[in-house]
């Protein structure tokens, strides 16, 4: 907030500003390459130096390892002996070997965006348990130990498939799961082995055998069929650093296991082993459609436990507003002649704010801003249009206003509102950020400096007076930033504006002199989108980086980095309640994080294509998330579960929007439309609550057609953003696509 | 600069860039590649492509766009270190080309003259700044029930540029200057960026209510629907139906000016007609049940005995503009009705009755030449059908669908008709159910014939003597299968010769080809066919009873236009032969096909002898009727130059 007091003197700013754009590249490259080292001088060091002999050494200690974890002491015993080697030796050297592995994955290709990243989740807390239960052993093995006959994979492949074809119905759907990782996984393992032929023959022919909703990943994977390639492609890195999660029931599993022991798959068991992460659980097995719902990501489903922790999600107590909303009221209330009602009326809101909500966080669980006066101000002039609000539902479909983006030339990337629905900014892809005012009331620069030292300070229109009338215009334009800026945000006071670029940095603007306050580095990778907290003063923002961070408007650095992700993190939405952070990621999984600790607290899994677009209920209860393939998911944050998939957009959604009391949810579309779902009928037929049962697997109605309320085309103008105003008018922006 | 050969192979569906192109590469920067690494670098190549293409593919998403640019591959290419590819950035696509000799493929890259650019006159409009318009695109989640019409809602408000053409071209149509009207229709008739002005013009076109005593003004708004209609890059959608109902409005209405028995309000009625059919046969596809709709309020106008006379007139030409099925269902089975309200005016010959009178003749005058039509019309179509199943080509010669349900028997058939050949049927049944036309059956034509002659008498069969004369084929009939037996070797040809004559399409537009439906091939019982026929069948019969020959002889459509032209020759009695057959024998021979236009002009030459005489006998009896040639003649001038006589 520092910042702002230096508003007035735009020149300063304006020429800060200058010079960080030109220093941003420089900074980036030497960050890029400082990183780099960073990660590779400490690992890879070892295993690189002496290559075949420590191979053989790490082998036979991957053994030893591998027969004393199975309690085969007397060939270990026999072993050493045969191998010469020292217990210590063994001891440091498994360390060792497991830095090596390490380093092999992420070492070897140090200038690659995934080493970086792992360092910086290494730092961060909550991802180490991933970490953690990465066996030792496996990083070794599955560098060396798995040269089975190439042409024998088909063998396995096949093998299992017919086993898997052969079980039960309720155990086939289950263990059809494996299909897809362990399809993934020896094709990687024939290209890594430089099995090149082999592993085109293997893809040719159970490439088709996939879920459809792989065919993204699989496109990817075809394309790779040189060891060389494997480094520095992101997606494959995932697959090798990450463990494929799977939701098994326990008699499936057995029988799985049953059937390999029996016929000593072993290539198969070993890959099970040490990419898989088979999540076991007890009870009836689920159906096809059970799992085809949750899974889809690159990762599988979420582990169950990392979606127990306890979630705030209920809403802050109202901050009680004492004598000027009386004052006001009492004023608008005179004109009116009627003052009784109202009061009461009044009263009844206030004693409903009063009350604390369960399941609320404590109000200072994460410090917020104290409210300003011009914050009461405009909660008051909240709390007055919310008594006119149209109560919506489905018998009373809101009005859409659309702002059509005119000329626009395909440019326009990102739009927002501010709540108020008074100004409407506009991030393009020349680089540039549009303001514009969309009420009869133009947009005024404050006076300069040395103007300002003239105005009479006591006066009563002080703050119409600091206003220079001469700079007033529709619209004003933001030049900054050095790419396409993705992400646009409006504060909640409507005195900032912050927008994201590719440019790898978050600008503040000030909506007062239109000059950027602050450049927010850090990202050094494409910024998708940034989100201002509902109570102002913290952000967020996540880009190509896989990364989320957590900014203070006065400080320059995150102050937490919510890791993660497998892949880019594409939106990024602020809970009600501040305490969380939601995010949507190339990776088709949703996150929440923990603004208090960073943690993750839940991982939301459904989706077959990258999110793009993300919005909480005014509750604070559910979560909504559109992604390219059409479909919007709905999801109970405090049970972590899906509730509710709607089906009927035909191309990606970039917006969804609650109305203001949550009955409705808005989505809007790339293929020019925007719907209308019936978001408190979905909420209330999965409310009557078996999401206790153990499993927590529910069955999702395929009710999707009954939920669409209402369709609404718009001429050629794909939907990029949509916004409830105070009276629950909806607003929809875009721009239009003359062809 | 980049001319690889790019390959596709089947199984992988990758473009991949082959060794050969790789060691070109190679040897234009001077390297020599082995074999093998020339292999290692193209498979490594295909995959950074690759790899840069599907990185670019998320700059694309996150901008919000369908279309990947080249901007987007750059980016990609700038976050990978790599160097980025220059001068691909143009908005147009770049065409990718191949070039004959060697399998090569390059983006053609044009040179530009920058000196002609520089000093060309028309300068590029610069870039619009980026604005935003708000509209309420649904109120209250019930959506515009009102169609928006063809604005599209980002361009709602007007251009300045498409106001500025909207003022004067609407000035200089209503205004005085002939000569800037006729520039303004023109312009109209042939703009391609008017579309977002179509609903205003429908507006001002639908001021023709308001004009009702000023026939000038009427005949330009008319034209102005003519301009429209005839514009090709115009798609009107459901603006037709206003367009109709205006056009409808001078047909029917008694327009103030028609108060003034000196204003020539029937020109204007013909006019209109015309343009009616013009639009049904032109865009009756675009609203159901249009043709329906339009037979029902003619029907409505005509069965209406308070109307005056000169509806009345507007409801017959209406019909006979819209081909000769209409008159047979409408007006025929109207005539007996009707006639008795028009005979007790025509022989009405008190003085205060004289203008009525007059009125009444013109009426008369137009049943006359409407159902002189359907006569001549319904008699081809028998003998098309007949002539079909003799030479057992059912179709092809005519493509009509209708005909092999009318090729079954030689037996004189009026049944075969009771299935339209064409179109129209179809649009009865778009015209949805309870239409009284439903239990319609049709008429013989022998019947047909012998009512109509009990209303008209002689004067019917002067119209059919004024065609040349085709002996044998009597109403009653049984000539008729001879004479198809005669035609089919002469008619298919003919056939293929009618449609490329620009004379014989003209006339043809002007009476919607009888029963062709609307934007089809011109279809069939085409003149030309007839009259080889009938030139044939005359010289073989011309022995038989002279009136009932020349009675039935023209039924096979000579044009209207053409008949009707008998009547000024009566009056003002013409020595020369009747020019519109001349010009169709020109027709035939300009096609190409000289031995067939031979045979026109022999089957013509004698025409002119009958053609002149009768007529005469009877011209004294039908005083008011020769004015309706007048319009006559503008229609076909109208559309054989496809311009307006302005």
């Amino acid at each position: 907030m520092a910042a702002v007091q230096d508003g007035p003197m735009e020149l300063d700013a304006e020429k800060e500003a200058k010079p960080e754009i030109l220093s941003d590249g420089t900074s980036n490259l030497s960050g890029n390459t400082a990183s780099g080292t960073l990660s590779s001088s400490p690992l890879t060091a070892a295993p690189a130096g002496g290559a075949p002999k420590m191979e053989d050494q790490q082998t036979l200690i991957a053994v030893l390892q591998f027969l004393k974890r199975n309690k085969l002491s007397e060939s270990v015993e026999i072993l050493r002996r045969e191998a010469g080697l020292g217990e210590h030796q063994e001891g440091s050297q498994a360390t060792d070997g497991s830095g090596g592995g390490k380093g092999d994955g992420d070492g070897g290709d140090a200038n690659s965006l995934l080493s970086r990243v792992s360092i910086t989740s290494a730092a961060a807390p909550q991802s180490m348990p991933v970490k953690k239960d990465q066996p030792d052993v496996s990083v070794v093995l599955s560098a060396y130990s798995q040269q089975g006959d190439p042409p024998l994979y088909q063998v396995y492949y096949s093998g299992l498939k017919n086993f898997i074809e052969s079980v039960l119905d309720c155990h086939r759907a289950e263990l059809s799961q494996l299909f897809y990782p362990l399809f993934v996984h020896m094709y990687l393992e024939l290209v890594y082995n430089n099995h090149e032929t082999e592993a085109k023959a293997f893809f040719d022919k159970f490439s088709g055998d996939q879920e459809c909703y792989y065919q993204d990943d699989l496109h990817i994977l075809c394309g790779l069929t040189k060891k060389e390639h494997l480094k520095g492609n992101e997606v494959l890195l995932d697959f090798r650093t990450s463990r494929f999660v799977l939701h098994i029931s326990r008699d499936s599993y057995q029988l799985l296991k049953r059937h390999l022991q029996e016929r000593h798959n072993n290539q198969i068991w070993n890959i099970i082993q040490e990419h898989l992460y088979i999540d076991i659980f007890d009870g009836m097995p689920r159906s096809k459609s059970q799992i085809d719902s949750m899974s889809g990501s690159l990762a599988g489903e979420a582990k169950r436990e990392v979606n127990k922790a306890k979630v705030f999600y209920g809403l802050l107590k109202e901050p009680e507003i004492e004598v000027p909303l009386d004052d006001e009221d009492d004023e608008a209330e005179n004109e009116e002649g009627k003052p009784k009602k109202k009061k009461t009326k009044k009263d009844s809101l206030g004693s409903k704010s009063k009350k604390q909500d369960p399941n609320a966080p404590q109000q200072n669980r994460i410090p917020l801003p104290e409210l300003k006066d011009s914050d009461k101000l405009d909660k008051i002039m909240y709390m007055k249009e919310s008594t006119k609000r149209i109560r919506l539902g489905p018998e009373n479909l809101p009005s859409i206003c659309f702002y059509t983006f005119l000329n626009a030339f395909q440019g326009l990337t990102a739009v927002d509102f501010t709540d108020d629905s008074s100004l409407l900014a506009g991030g393009f892809a020349d680089s540039t950020v549009r303001v514009w005012s969309v009420t009869p009331k133009k947009l005024r620069k404050v006076k300069s400096a040395g103007e300002l030292n003239v105005i009479e300070k006591e006066s009563d229109d002080v703050l119409e007076r600091i206003m220079d009338e001469k700079t007033a215009s529709e619209s004003k334009i933001l030049h900054g930033h050095s790419g396409p800026v993705y992400g646009v945000s409006f504060s909640p006071d409507r005195n900032y504006l912050l927008s994201s670029s590719e440019d790898g940095t978050v600008r503040l603007w000030s909506l007062q002199t239109f000059t950027c306050l602050v450049g927010y580095k850090g990202h050094n990778y494409p910024v998708w989108d940034t989100h201002f907290s509902p109570f102002g003063y913290y952000f967020v923002s996540g880009g190509h980086d896989r990364v989320a961070r957590l900014w203070a408007t006065d400080h320059y650095q995150p102050l937490r980095i919510f890791a993660g992700h497998l892949a880019d993190v594409t939106c990024t939405r602020f809970h009600p309640n501040s305490n969380y952070v939601a995010t949507g990621s190339t990776d088709r999984t949703v996150r929440l994080w923990d603004v208090l600790n960073a943690n993750c607290v839940r991982i939301l899994t459904g989706h077959k294509g990258p999110i793009h677009s993300l919005a909480f209920s005014p509750n604070g209860k559910f979560l909504a998330s559109g992604s390219t393939d059409g479909r919007v998911l709905l999801w109970d944050i405090g049970h972590g579960l899906m509730i509710g998939e709607l089906k009927g957009h035909t191309d990606t959604i970039y917006a969804l929007k609650f109305s203001r009391d949550g009955e409705i949810l808005a989505s809007g579309s790339m293929d020019n439309t925007v719907r209308l779902w019936d978001s408190m009928k979905a909420f209330d037929e999965v409310e009557t609550d078996d999401f206790t049962a153990t499993t927590g697997h529910i069955h999702l109605p395929d009710n999707s057609q009954e939920l669409l309320l209402g369709m609404y085309h718009s001429k050629s103008t794909p939907v990029t953003h949509l916004h409830f105003t105070r009276r629950n008018l909806l607003l929809a922006a875009g721009a239009y696509n003359s062809q | 600069c980049r001319s690889t050969t790019m390959t596709e192979r089947e199984e992988r569906r990758f473009a991949e860039v082959p060794r050969e192109s790789i060691k070109l590469m190679a040897e234009s920067t001077g390297v020599e590649l082995s074999e093998e690494v020339a292999t290692l670098l193209a498979e490594d190549v295909c995959y950074r492509l690759r790899e840069a293409t599907q990185n670019s593919s998320q700059f694309m998403r996150h901008a919000k766009r369908r279309k990947l640019s080249v901007e987007d591959f750059n980016r990609a290419l700038r976050w990978s270190n790599t160097e980025t590819v220059c001068g691909y950035g143009a908005q147009d696509a770049l065409p990718f080309r191949p070039l004959k000799e060697g399998e090569l493929f390059f983006v053609e890259d044009r040179e530009i003259n920058l000196v002609e650019l520089a000093l060309a006159t028309n300068i590029p409009k610069g870039c619009a700044e980026t604005m935003v318009r708000v509209h309420v695109s649904y109120l209250d989640g019930k959506g515009n029930l009102e169609p928006q019409g063809t604005v599209p809602t980002a361009v709602q408000s007007l251009s300045e540029d498409l106001l500025k053409y909207y003022q004067q071209i609407t000035r200089a149509i209503l205004g005085e200057d002939p000569h800037l009207m006729k520039v303004a229709l023109l312009d109209l008739q042939s703009n391609s960026k008017i579309a977002a002005l179509l609903p205003y013009f429908v507006y001002v076109i639908s001021g023709v209510k308001s004009v009702s005593h000023d026939l000038d003004q009427l005949n330009r708004l008319l034209h102005m629907v003519k301009s429209l209609v005839q514009n090709p890059y115009l798609y009107l959608g459901s603006y037709v139906r206003s367009l109709v109902s205006s056009v409808m409005y001078c047909i029917l209405e008694p327009l103030a000016a028609s108060i003034n028995p000196l204003n020539d309000h029937w020109t204007l009625r013909d006019y209109a007609a015309l343009l009616l059919s013009h639009i049904f046969w032109t865009h009756g596809d675009l609203v159901s049940g249009l043709y329906h709709q339009i037979l029902l309020s003619l029907q409505k106008v005509l069965s209406d005995p308070v109307r005056p006379l000169c509806s009345h007139y507007g409801a017959v030409v209406g019909l006979h503009a819209l081909g000769w099925k209409a008159v047979e269902r409408v007006l025929y089975p109207h005539l007996p009705a009707y006639w008795a309200n028009l005979q007790a005016v025509l022989d009405d010959y008190s003085v205060s009755n004289a203008q009525v009178k007059a009125d009444g003749h013109k009426v008369y005058g137009a049943i006359l030449v409407a159902v002189e039509r359907l006569l001549k019309m319904k008699a081809l179509s028998l003998t098309l059908a007949a002539e079909g199943g003799c030479a057992g080509l059912p179709g092809t010669a005519t493509g009509a669908v209708g005909f092999r349900e009318n090729s079954l028997g030689l037996s004189p058939p009026p049944e075969p008709l009771s299935e339209p050949p064409l179109g129209i049927a179809s649009h009865l049944q778009a015209g949805g159910a309870g239409c009284p036309w439903e239990e319609w059956t049709p008429v013989s034509l022998p019947a047909m014939y012998c009512e109509l002659y009990s209303f008209f008498g002689d004067s019917l069969a002067v119209r059919f003597s004024t065609g040349p004369p085709l002996g044998g084929a009597t109403p009653p009939g049984p000539c008729q299968p001879l004479e198809g037996r005669k035609e089919p070797a002469s008619s298919a040809p003919n056939l293929e010769n009618t449609r490329k004559m620009p004379q014989l399409t003209a006339s043809m537009n002007i009476s919607p080809r009888r029963d062709g439906s609307p934007r089809m091939e011109p279809q069939p019982p085409s003149l030309a066919a007839t009259v080889p026929g009938r030139s044939l069948a005359r010289s073989s019969s011309s022995s038989s009873s002279v009136s009932r020959s020349r009675s039935s002889s023209s039924r096979p459509g000579r044009s209207t236009s053409q008949s009707r032209d008998i009547f000024p020759k009566a009056r003002f009695p013409l020595p020369q032969a009747g020019p519109p057959a001349f010009s169709f024998i020109i027709g035939g021979r300009q096609m190409g096909r000289r031995c067939q236009g031979r045979r026109f002009q022999t089957s013509f030459t004698p025409t002119p002898p009958h053609t002149t005489l009768p007529p005469r006998a009877y011209a004294h009896k039908l005083p008011v009727i020769g004015r309706v040639s007048k319009p006559v003649r503008r229609w076909t001038c109208s559309h054989y130059s496809l311009h307006l006589p302005l």
